[in-house]
């Protein structure tokens, strides 16, 4: 039995179509706008990351500036900076925002929620029918650039949940399907370094976790508010040889694990492309949110599609046709529906994430794979770690934690 | 026209920054500050960087930097590859939330040694106005209390910590032993929790330098208080705001509509150098001060129906600046609608570029992307304005 949601997806290209209309007009795969000599054509700014001295707020004046150009041409489908949006009251600060306009009244399609990794599917909108002027510039890690390389691109998100909401995609021409690898989650954590700014996150959305198409990108966009997930207390559990501290959050809906420190940026992010490696391979859905300009990792397993495929989820909560992807994991959520961003409250916002969160006996599963895959000791160190304003002990089980808020 | 900050303009500008600071409060504000014994610094959100305009005695021993090596620097100078990053957006977000904040940091001497403070700030607000004029933190080393993450020389003092929990008592933070660590221990601590006396240390430090303030503030007929009394009123930007745009280096201003007249209430320092203006004299007017007999009547209208459709548009427009040479400048001006939380349209925002700068730009970024990322960085800082937490 293969397990399927329906669902709307969210338009992120403006030549993107709805799959089930193309499959019924027999259209095939469409004409592939994007080849390597239109990305020539199209005379993408190149940025290539610098040695530190260099000026740091370069990627973002070219990314604000070339997005904003796109904004005033009307190449969005809305003006997201016209959607309200509030913290909802409460010790977290989940975000909400009122967004009538990014998920379309249109008939909801299929999506195969049972397997993380599928094969990359030509037929099915990907990032190579994007127009040229949806892409903002390439972006590299290295330099010299290999000329045989197909480039990598940042393009607009046509649809987006904050302003400067874009997609980095790896080696467009490639077509990867949708799963991490390590070059790629490195040049992801690069552009988030660049960026040098931590209102400025990466987020990453497995198949099954909420990604809509399968073919390998990483979404960015700024919002300068803390999100709750980067509030959370975390309690760490584990240090790799490289020196990358893995942390389990506290005190949050979602059960995940948070990744920071280690010698050098790839490190860090060869340590987070292992566990990811490890999730993809046991078929276990997962969000990565890349924060504090790339200093932290969140790294959250999930189990929402599979629960609603099976009929687990509360029809009060399908209604609100909140898909928790990386951002709604985070904290930010996008309402579609006047009376559920009025209504908003962080129990409301808290029972959705507890819902897509795995269960406390499966999350520990999950770590000793990922211990095994990182290359940690099995167990959890014993030890008493203080991270903010509690104290928890751990020899002693049965001690609460005794929570003081700021 | 870019402004690029570079180092050397921090200590040129040091007798800049603490004048703005006496300029609040009366005569000798500095050596009533400067007798008091605690380690603390005050800074200032309007100035871009948000700088610390005064440094006590005591900091400065503390860290062993000399007052020209403080002044004019932003307080993530003193924070280090080891300093925890939650602890950082911790402070970060008081700030943005005009809002007290204590908590344990590990900061670095100039020496590069590591301690660990209990940082105390508060925010200090006009009485009059209702905005924060400027923040005061107060730094207190911890030396009690520590915990330890990996193994170490705190072996014997955690120990007796798991001992006394084991047995159902808890640990009483005064009693703990003071222990000699190394720093490369005291980097590798996640934290490290202040005793309660420290606690109340800070608070005592804190009141002291407020009740100064408050004093001389008195004197100088410009009341500071550490509680709001009144709403910041239209005209005032809440200083978050004037923090996020103060990174912006070029030239642009923020006007308000909805006040008559849709005055200027934000203009960067890249504007005032642009157009010889002081702060104070272009806060609150109008724009038209920068039009004169030569400028096109024609450009001016269509700028007005532009704002008043609420549709950005770039004009070239002849102005006249108050530099020493009177001279005047081909403006190349994109204006834009800019929207706050709410979704409505707050302001206004004009980014000027001089048009013989157009073709020497940086080969890097073209100046009409340029132009058009101030824009994009001024939304992205609006956009959360008004975003109201408790």
């Amino acid at each position: 039995m293969l397990l399927k949601i329906k669902r709307v997806p969210t338009v992120v290209s403006n030549h993107q179509k709805d799959e089930t209309a193309e499959e019924e007009e027999g259209e095939g795969c469409g004409r592939n706008i994007l080849s390597k000599c239109c990305i020539n054509e199209a005379r993408l700014p190149l940025y290539t990351c610098k040695p530190a001295e260099e000026n740091v707020t370069f990627l973002e004046s070219l990314l604000l500036g070339e997005w904003e150009d796109r904004f005033q041409r009307g190449l969005f489908r809305y003006d997201v900076t016209a959607c309200e949006t509030k913290v909802i009251p409460g010790k977290y600060g989940f975000i909400a925002q009122l967004n009538e306009g990014r998920h379309l009244k249109k008939r909801p399609t299929e999506f195969r929620v049972d397997k993380v990794l599928q094969p990359f599917d030509a037929n099915k909108f990907n990032f190579t029918k994007v127009s040229p002027e949806e892409l903002l510039f390439q972006f590299e890690a290295d330099m010299p650039l290999d000329a045989d390389n197909s480039p990598s691109v940042v393009a607009i998100n046509v649809s987006p949940i904050e302003y400067g909401h874009v997609l980095l995609i790896p080696r467009v021409l490639d077509c990867l399907p949708q799963r991490i690898d390590h070059k790629s989650l490195l040049l992801a954590l690069h552009m988030a370094v660049e960026a040098a700014n931590p209102y400025f996150r990466v987020g990453y959305n497995s198949l099954g976790a909420f990604a809509t198409i399968n073919h390998l990108h990483f979404q960015a966009y700024y919002l300068a508010m803390p999100f709750p997930i980067e509030k959370a207390h975390s309690l760490k559990i584990s240090t790799t040889n490289d020196g990358v501290r893995i942390s389990k959050l506290m005190s949050y809906p979602v059960r995940g694990l948070l990744f920071a420190g280690g010698n050098s940026i790839k490190e860090l992010s060869d340590t987070v492309s292992n566990a990811s490696v490890c999730l993809q391979n046991n078929n276990i859905p997962f969000n990565i949110l890349i924060s504090d300009s790339g200093k932290r990792i969140f790294l959250l397993p999930q189990c929402y599609a599979e629960k609603q495929a099976l009929g687990g989820v509360s029809s009060e909560l399908l209604d609100t046709q909140v898909n928790p992807a990386v951002w709604e994991m985070s904290g930010h959520m996008v309402l579609k529906r006047k009376k559920d961003y009025e209504g908003a409250t962080e129990e409301k916002a808290w029972s959705l994430l507890a819902e897509v969160s795995l269960s406390e006996e499966r999350f520990k599963e999950v770590i000793t794979m990922i211990f095994e895959a990182t290359g940690c000791n099995g167990e959890e160190e014993e030890q008493s770690s203080i991270d903010g304003d509690f104290i928890r002990v751990h020899c002693c089980h049965s001690v609460k934690e005794e929570a003081v808020s700021n | 026209m870019s402004i690029t900050q570079s180092s050397a303009s921090l200590f040129s500008t040091t007798e800049e920054k603490e004048g703005t600071f006496n300029a609040r409060y009366s005569l000798w504000i500095k050596e009533a500050l400067d007798e008091l014994p605690h380690s603390f610094t005050i800074t200032d959100p309007f100035i871009s960087g948000h700088p610390i305009v005064f440094a006590s005695p005591g900091f400065l021993k503390m860290t062993g930097y000399s007052r020209e090596e403080v002044i004019g620097r932003n307080g993530r100078a003193f924070q280090g590859p080891k300093t925890n990053r939650r602890s950082i957006m911790e402070i970060r977000e008081a700030i943005r939330e005009e809002r007290p904040v204590q908590v344990s940091i590990l900061n670095y001497r100039k020496s590069g040694s590591p301690f660990w403070m209990l940082f105390h700030m508060i925010p200090v607000f006009g009485n009059d106005d209702g905005r924060v004029i400027h923040f005061v933190a107060v730094q207190v080393p911890i030396s009690g209390q520590k915990m330890r993450n990996g193994s170490g020389c705190s072996e014997m003092v955690f120990g007796s910590c798991r001992r006394e929990v084991c047995l159902g008592s808890f640990v009483h933070q005064e009693r703990a032993l003071p222990v000699e660590c190394d720093e490369q221990e005291l980097e590798n601590w996640e934290h490290c929790e202040a005793s309660e006396s420290e606690k109340l240390k800070s608070a005592e430090a804190v009141g002291s330098v407020l009740s100064v303030l408050t004093r001389y503030s008195e004197f100088a007929g410009r009341l500071v208080c550490g509680k709001r009394n009144c709403l910041r009123g239209a005209d005032c930007l809440s200083s978050s705001l004037v923090i996020s745009l103060g990174r912006i280096k070029q030239s642009f201003v923020l006007t308000n509509p909805c006040l008559p007249d849709m005055p200027i209430v934000y203009a960067s320092d890249a504007f005032l150098t642009l157009t010889g203006y002081k702060r104070h004299e272009v806060l609150g007017q109008n724009c038209r001060f920068l039009s004169g007999v030569d400028t096109d009547s024609s450009v001016l209208y269509e700028m007005k129906e532009c704002i008043l459709k609420g549709q950005p548009c770039t004009v070239q427009i002849l102005n006249y600046s108050n530099r020493k040479d009177k001279s005047t400048f081909w403006n190349l001006l994109h204006i834009s609608p800019v929207r706050n939380a709410s979704g409505k349209t707050a302001y206004f925002v004009g980014v000027q570029m001089e048009a013989s700068c157009k073709d020497i730009e940086s080969k890097e970024l073209r100046p009409e992307t340029r132009q058009l990322s101030v824009v994009g960085a001024v939304r992205v800082a609006v956009r959360s304005s008004f975003m109201a937490t408790c």
